[in-house]
């Protein structure tokens, strides 16, 4: 592979890589075959290297403004080698040297067009928004329903109710330039993530889409011109979990106020009602998880959990936070066998057990 | 201004009075070669020589000539002694550092003689300030023996282009190499890190470059942790010059403007790290 990139284009790239250090720790590079980069076909590679090697080379954005005026991207697979050469003024040449290890592709599992719900927006509303979340948030809920989108951080549900803090932000379809919803729904995924992407989005200037489908399955944020596409592929919560917190938090505080449109389903209001009524007490989420439930889920999460690795993988090294992970065994069961049935087929579960945890990277 | 009213038979005792105006004229070009706590004064009647070293190996100058002073009176051929650099900075600064203009300390160096503490009488606004340091034997500063006549490869950069490289320099690599040659290419720094090697390469005729004369191409190693202070140094300067030697013995000379323009020099002396064989 060998590529050039002159002048401004050189900054985004750079911004490229500073937004994506915010999410993982290696850096997956791929040529492919149309636009500026050049893969003879018998010589395919992929190669991986961590991130903060590159990112040295582009450290100093407003160094790299002023004086860059070229950027040259070799790879060499031979050696196991990429040369980052910056042309710079006055006749200075920058030249990288980095080593990288052959990997195998990774190919994450979307489609975006295919996706039920789109949202698009220019990249200050989503930062506006964001702002009112504190830094320290992990993970952000985006609700839609009608004309109408909420964000509210997800507060974890063994959270200290005296510490809590909820906040909530109503967005009318309006504020986007697209919004083409199909269905009232509400995905929770990692605020970290978005963040990265805005960062970039923003100095681009580009509109930034979210395409999502029903919780479980992920959310695609996407922005794009006529020279870079980027998409950021996240996990979201499963359904099951979602029901989980709106549940604790009618039972246990009263003091999340669902939104007044209701986008919950039919199944869940009988969900809720065995909840409250249920024999046991607030569920824990500690990781030990009823025996019998053990196999219910182990039978459900074949498939599923297939899909959710090579997702996993999209997020370049990072699976889904233990946070996700813990909130699918704290899953509680009421004692009642009637219940039993309805409760695990409306179940989707997405990761295994604690014991499993090996099999996963 | 408190600082001359001194009694005359006070100012007869000293063998050398030295006063600034402007008491950062000494403080900024001191604070690039203050690495390690002691410093070597050498008095003569050229001006202030201020040395510190490292491991034996590294050997930094700071030449503040006589008439940056207001005054300079010494009343010996040499005078040397040897104080701690950082308690002499922190007294320099001691009413903060601050760079307001208009508004500046007045120094006024004073020093007995063998034996005597040095002392600083320091005023801002009125304030007066009296410091009184140990001092020490002096130590005998190493010599690395670099003469002029003995240079195989010198050129002479305008700072700002090696500002950037060295800020940028791979801090895991733990030595910097310099290649110097009168073909390609020309004049390159070298780092080998963790994550792979890099190149900042110089070419002769870069409007950066005013000096460029290279005999021999030479390939030397210097210990990153010597060399990395020298970046204060060239972070005062505007203009560095770059020798080496026939023993691969680097000099780092820089051309520093202090607040009023004058001009003083900052000096770097580094032993080579490993014998390269030379291409």
């Amino acid at each position: 592979m060998d590529c050039v990139s002159t002048g401004g284009n050189v900054k985004v790239l750079a911004k490229a890589i500073h937004s994506l250090s915010r999410i993982g720790e290696e850096l997956y590079l791929e040529p492919m075959e149309d636009g500026r980069y050049q893969a003879p076909p018998d010589q395919a590679f992929h190669c991986k290297m961590p991130i903060k090697s590159v990112q040295a080379v582009f450290r100093s954005l407003s160094s790299l403004e002023r004086s860059v005026e070229k950027c040259r991207i070799q790879m060499n697979s031979e050696k196991s080698r990429l040369t980052i050469t910056l042309h710079c003024k006055h006749g200075l040449l920058k030249t990288h040297n980095l080593s990288f290890q052959d990997c195998e592709s990774l190919q994450a599992v979307f489609d975006k067009e295919s996706r039920g719900n789109v949202l698009q927006a220019q990249p200050r509303l989503w930062v506006d928004t964001v702002l009112h979340f504190p830094p320290s948030l992990e993970e952000v809920c985006v609700s839609v329903s009608g004309e109408r989108v909420w964000l509210k951080n997800h507060v974890e549900d063994d959270a200290d109710p005296s510490r809590a803090m909820m906040t909530e932000l109503c967005l009318s379809s309006e504020e986007f330039d697209h919004f083409a919803i199909s269905s009232q729904n509400s995905i929770t995924f990692c605020l970290k993530e978005l963040r990265g992407l805005l960062t970039f989005a923003e100095s681009s200037g580009l509109p930034v889409s979210m395409y999502f489908d029903d919780p479980g399955s992920p959310v695609v944020l996407s922005v794009s011109d006529s020279v870079l596409e980027a998409n950021f592929v996240l996990a979201t919560l499963s359904e099951d979990s979602h029901q989980h917190s709106h549940s604790n938090s009618k039972a246990e505080r009263c003091k999340a106020q669902p939104p007044p449109d209701d986008f919950m389903s039919d199944d869940m209001d009988s969900y809720l009602i065995a909840m409250e009524t249920s024999e046991l007490a607030v569920p824990s989420y500690e990781p030990a998880p009823h025996p019998c439930s053990t196999n219910h889920r182990a039978r459900l999460s074949s498939t599923r959990q297939e899909e959710e690795e090579e997702e996993e993988e999209e997020l370049l090294d990072r699976p889904p936070s233990k946070k996700f992970c813990s909130l699918f065994f704290g899953s509680v069961l009421p004692a009642s066998t009637q219940l039993t049935s309805q409760t695990t087929r409306s179940q989707e579960v997405l990761a295994s057990d604690s014991e499993d945890e090996g099999e996963k990277e | 201004m408190p600082l001359s009213t001194q009694s005359q038979s006070e100012s007869d005792e000293y063998i050398l009075v030295a006063s600034l105006d402007n008491a950062r004229n000494l403080s900024n070009i001191l604070k690039a070669i203050s690495f390690k706590d002691h410093a070597i004064f050498n008095a003569t009647q050229n001006g202030l020589k201020v040395t510190v070293e490292d491991s034996k190996c590294l050997q930094a100058n700071a030449f503040i000539q006589a008439d940056i002073f207001q005054e300079f009176t010494i009343r010996q051929d040499v005078i040397g002694f040897q104080v701690n650099l950082t308690v002499l900075l922190d007294c320099l600064t001691i009413f903060g550092g601050s760079t307001v203009p208009g508004v500046s300390t007045a120094l006024r160096m004073c020093y007995i003689g063998y034996g005597y503490p040095l002392t600083l009488f320091l005023e801002e606004a009125g304030v007066v300030t009296v410091c009184k340091i140990n001092t020490q034997e002096p130590e005998e500063p190493l010599d690395f023996d670099f003469c002029s006549t003995n240079v195989t490869n010198k050129v002479i950069l305008q700072s700002d282009s090696l500002k950037e490289a060295f800020s940028e320099l791979d801090m895991t690599s733990e030595v910097l190499q310099l290649t110097m040659s009168p073909s390609h290419p020309y004049f390159r720094l070298s780092t080998f890190g963790n994550s792979g090697n890099a190149h900042y390469d110089y070419p002769k005729d870069s409007d950066m470059m005013e000096l460029f004369q290279c005999t021999k191409t030479q390939k030397n190693r210097y210990k990153m942790s010597l060399l990395k202070p020298s970046t204060k140094a060239l972070g005062l300067s505007c203009k560095v010059s770059v020798r080496t030697d026939s023993r691969g013995f680097l000099s780092l000379q820089y051309l520093v403007r202090n607040d009023d323009g004058q001009i003083c020099f900052v000096e770097y002396y580094c032993c080579p790290d490993e014998e390269v064989d030379e291409e």
